[in-house]
């Protein structure tokens, strides 16, 4: 059954690089929204602060699911790659996983200690989003720069960890306008002006960085005619940039007209960015490196995960749109009754 | 100090503070979806009111589980590459089983769990209460699977240094599969048992005698008292098995050095790892050959028969496993006292005027099943050195090259941030607990029906 669609050494990796970067763009698309809304923290007050809470609320447990199904599946498809890969990167490895410890717990701790150790939860839920947020632009671009630890690469990974930070931050308040109202939506469309620099400085430094990395990656994009078939990705990521910059700058509209649209287009952008890179990286799991398929377990421990997968991530899918359809609707106060 | 010794105080510390949560969830999920049925078959507000309490703290703790959880399965490729590279093709499919089927499962449910129940028709709200405590259990299996098979391995074969699985059943239903997993499911109800007696004994010393504090008490000490004995007989199965796989281990737990018949039961000793001896030594006669071979005459294995002919030691330290199992037997038979105990007096005074020094009791024994459980733990781990795969690969064979300054720095981190987290959570327990004493409105005490809920000033999350 396993040759049925050609040689599993071949399908088999494809098919789990594909799956994990599936989970990789959910998990930056949901936690990005989750740690964007906490990066938000400072710029609010008291009350909007529960609010923004409120908002990711029912969601961010299941959103950091996705960042242990894409580590998963780095581990449990492509064994070496994920030894590579996090020995590489044990310090921010480190310094994201203290960051989402902060945060998980904070987010209990804030309503539900004495409220005079409030202003410390909160800030403990910021700085732990704060944490995560540059300690994943960092590893973002040490991965891009190749995994190796010279002066040059470790600013350029410094250079996205502030841009991936403030990223995080726009799409945080893009899901903010489309969760709440009034005059913390508000709030939110002003963030939201204020942090789009973020996502066109990133995907452009990373889009121009990429293809200076590798002739390899270069060719990829600029000979011909594959010049021709890529050009829809820029131009559609510089139409949604300049949809964003307009429909910002109309908002509010009346009766929370379009409240969605600016998170879909979020959504649009970094999925762009994140195909473009995917494209780019393609074979390989480890820059230029490692292949996936060189990296990948065996076909048969492969198949035996696939099977289950195929029937446990739409059931996955299914019950996390359910969890977002019955907490749609701007954002109340969390209750547990 | 070696990158090697570092980087195992480092994984222990991590899973140590890790799995103290799940034990809490893991039994704590059952009991809620318990106070859930009954609330909803007899209409009773105290089910709703010791479920409202107890849920703020499942919440809590899941949240802590989540979050040191991640840490986890970071840890495998930062300092332990050679692990998944060995025998990935079977580690792997059982940890994406754990995650497709059981984590994805308890995150998302458990949002509609807390946060639902005002948007949701009551069944589905029970569901989900379901679904999140099944969620937890399935979690459990599937790690309890890994961690068996690391010990008894079997149904795989090795090609070019590279495990790769030949029979799933057989790896799944690995021989010590099915004790551990019991043995822990069980630890986890006792731990909660206790937690449930002692956080109630807390809120009738400070003076509660709402009937929910009543029935939660009630709850946690017959369970308690019910568990143990299964508790004590399960923990018997399982060194019976361990000594059929891992006879190092007993030795190790026993303090046993020479093989050989009529074996005392060493109480108490202070082995002497160089000197391959015990000092100070209170044994009962005949008593490890008894407990382990049902025989006064019964042949033990002695740690001195896995050491090789040229000086190679293929046993694990003897005092951490020697004195983690007797803290876990001894913290056991301190649960079986106590919990027997307490049922007598709930017998002869009812919950409402339990003697104050029982409540005492209860009290200190509130996170008692935190140190059987991590003691059961690290007998069974450390007892499994050098192996980190019994008989397939080492420890020393799968750590990573990093600097052990790295390590060392990052340990002290986890180590400082975990300590600070420790004292917040058990402070924040507390806290409920007397805010819950003192009767400020928990918004259960009127609690609405779908459509009813009013504009208040709850905190979110609370």
């Amino acid at each position: 059954m396993m040759d049925y669609f050609g040689d599993p050494a071949i399908w088999l990796p494809w098919t789990f690089a594909a799956l994990m970067g599936l989970s990789i763009l959910i998990y930056v698309v949901l936690d990005g929204f989750d740690l964007g809304v906490g990066l938000l923290m400072p710029l609010s007050n008291d009350d909007e602060k529960d609010r923004l809470v409120a908002s990711i609320g029912p969601f961010w447990d299941a959103n950091e699911t996705w960042l242990v199904l894409a580590v998963g599946l780095l581990l449990v498809a492509f064994p070496t790659a994920h030894g590579t890969i996090l020995t590489a990167l044990y310090l921010p490895v480190f310094v994201m996983l203290i960051g989402l410890i902060l945060r998980g717990i904070s987010f209990e701790m804030r309503a539900k200690a004495p409220i005079a150790q409030k202003p410390m939860w909160n800030g403990a839920f910021f700085a732990g989003s704060l944490m995560a947020s540059l300690s994943q632009g960092f590893m973002l671009g040490m991965y891009i720069m190749g995994l190796t630890w010279t002066l040059p690469n470790v600013i350029f990974a410094l250079l996205t960890a502030v841009f991936l930070t403030v990223g995080y931050s726009f799409i945080g308040a893009a899901w903010l306008i489309s969760k709440t109202d009034g005059q913390l939506q508000r709030h939110a469309i002003r963030w939201a002006k204020g942090g789009i620099w973020g996502l066109i400085l990133g995907i452009g430094s990373i889009s121009l960085a990429t293809p200076f990395i590798s002739t390899r990656i270069f060719d990829k994009w600029f000979s011909w005619p594959e010049a021709l078939y890529l050009a829809p990705m820029p131009i559609l990521s510089a139409a949604l940039v300049v949809f964003l910059w307009w429909q910002l700058g109309r908002m509010p509209l009346t009766n929370d007209r379009w409240a969605w649209t600016p998170f879909a287009a979020a959504i649009g952008l970094f999925t762009l960015a994140f195909s473009g890179m995917a494209y780019s990286f393609y074979p390989y799991v480890v820059p230029e490196k490692i292949t996936i398929y060189e990296a990948a377990s065996a076909p048969e421990s492969l198949f035996i995960i696939l099977i289950g997968t195929l029937f446990v991530v739409p059931a996955i899918l299914g019950y996390t749109v359910l969890s977002y359809y019955i907490f749609r609707g701007k954002a109340t106060a969390l209750r547990y009754d | 100090m070696d990158t090697l010794l570092l980087s195992r105080i480092q994984f222990g510390a991590n899973i140590s503070f890790h799995i103290l949560f799940p034990t809490i969830t893991i039994a704590l999920g059952w009991v809620l979806l318990f106070f859930k049925v009954r609330f909803t078959a007899t209409g009773e507000q105290k089910w709703m009111d010791a479920y409202m309490f107890w849920v703020k703290v499942f919440a809590l703790s899941f949240a802590m589980g989540v979050v040191s959880g991640i840490t986890m399965s970071f840890q495998f490729g930062t300092n332990w590459p050679g692990f998944m590279e060995t025998v990935g093709n079977v580690a792997g499919p059982l940890l994406a089983y754990e995650i497709m089927t059981a984590f994805f499962l308890e995150a998302v449910f458990l949002g509609i769990m807390l946060f639902g129940a005002s948007r949701v028709k009551p069944w589905v709200h029970t569901l989900a209460t379901f679904l999140v405590a099944f969620g937890t259990t399935m979690s459990t299996f599937w790690i309890i699977v890994l961690n068996s098979w690391m010990h008894t391995p079997q149904g795989y074969e090795v090609i070019d240094g590279v495990v790769h699985a030949t029979n799933w059943l057989e790896i799944i239903f690995n021989p010590s599969m099915p004790y551990r997993f019991i043995h822990m499911m069980l630890a986890s109800g006792l731990t909660v048992a206790f937690l449930v007696a002692g956080i109630s004994a807390l809120r009738m010393l400070w003076g509660d005698r709402g009937e929910d504090v009543k029935t939660a008490l009630r709850v946690g000490v017959i369970a308690g008292a019910g568990l143990i004995p299964l508790q004590i007989l399960a923990g018997d199965f399982h060194g019976l098995n361990t000594l059929e796989y891992q006879p190092a281990k007993v030795a190790a737990m026993e303090g046993n050095w020479e093989t050989g018949p009529n074996v005392p039961l060493v109480l108490f000793a202070l082995p002497d790892q160089e000197a391959r001896e015990n000092r100070f030594e209170i044994a009962v006669p005949n008593g490890a050959s008894l407990i382990l071979t049902h025989k006064a005459d019964g042949v033990v294995p002695g740690l001195n028969d896995f050491v090789t002919e040229d000086g190679e030691v293929l046993h694990p330290r003897v005092s951490p496993v020697f004195f983690s199992f007797r803290i876990m037997v001894g913290t056991g038979m301190a649960m079986l006292l106590l919990s027997w105990g307490g049922v007598v007096m709930l017998r002869k005074y009812g919950a409402e005027a339990m003697p104050r020094a029982a409540l005492y009791a209860f009290c200190a024994m509130s996170f008692s099943g935190w140190i059987a459980t991590l003691a059961g733990w690290y007998t069974t781990e450390i007892g499994r050195q050098p192996w980190l795969v019994q008989g397939v690969l080492t420890t020393k064979d799968a750590v990573s090259d990093v600097p052990s300054a790295m390590v060392l720095s990052t340990l002290i981190g986890y180590l400082v941030v975990y300590a600070v987290l420790i004292v917040a959570y058990i402070g924040v327990i507390t806290y409920l607990a007397r805010k819950a004493t003192r009767g400020e409105p928990f918004s259960s005490r009127t609690y609405p029906r779908r459509g009813e809920a009013v504009a208040s000033n709850l905190q979110p999350g609370e």
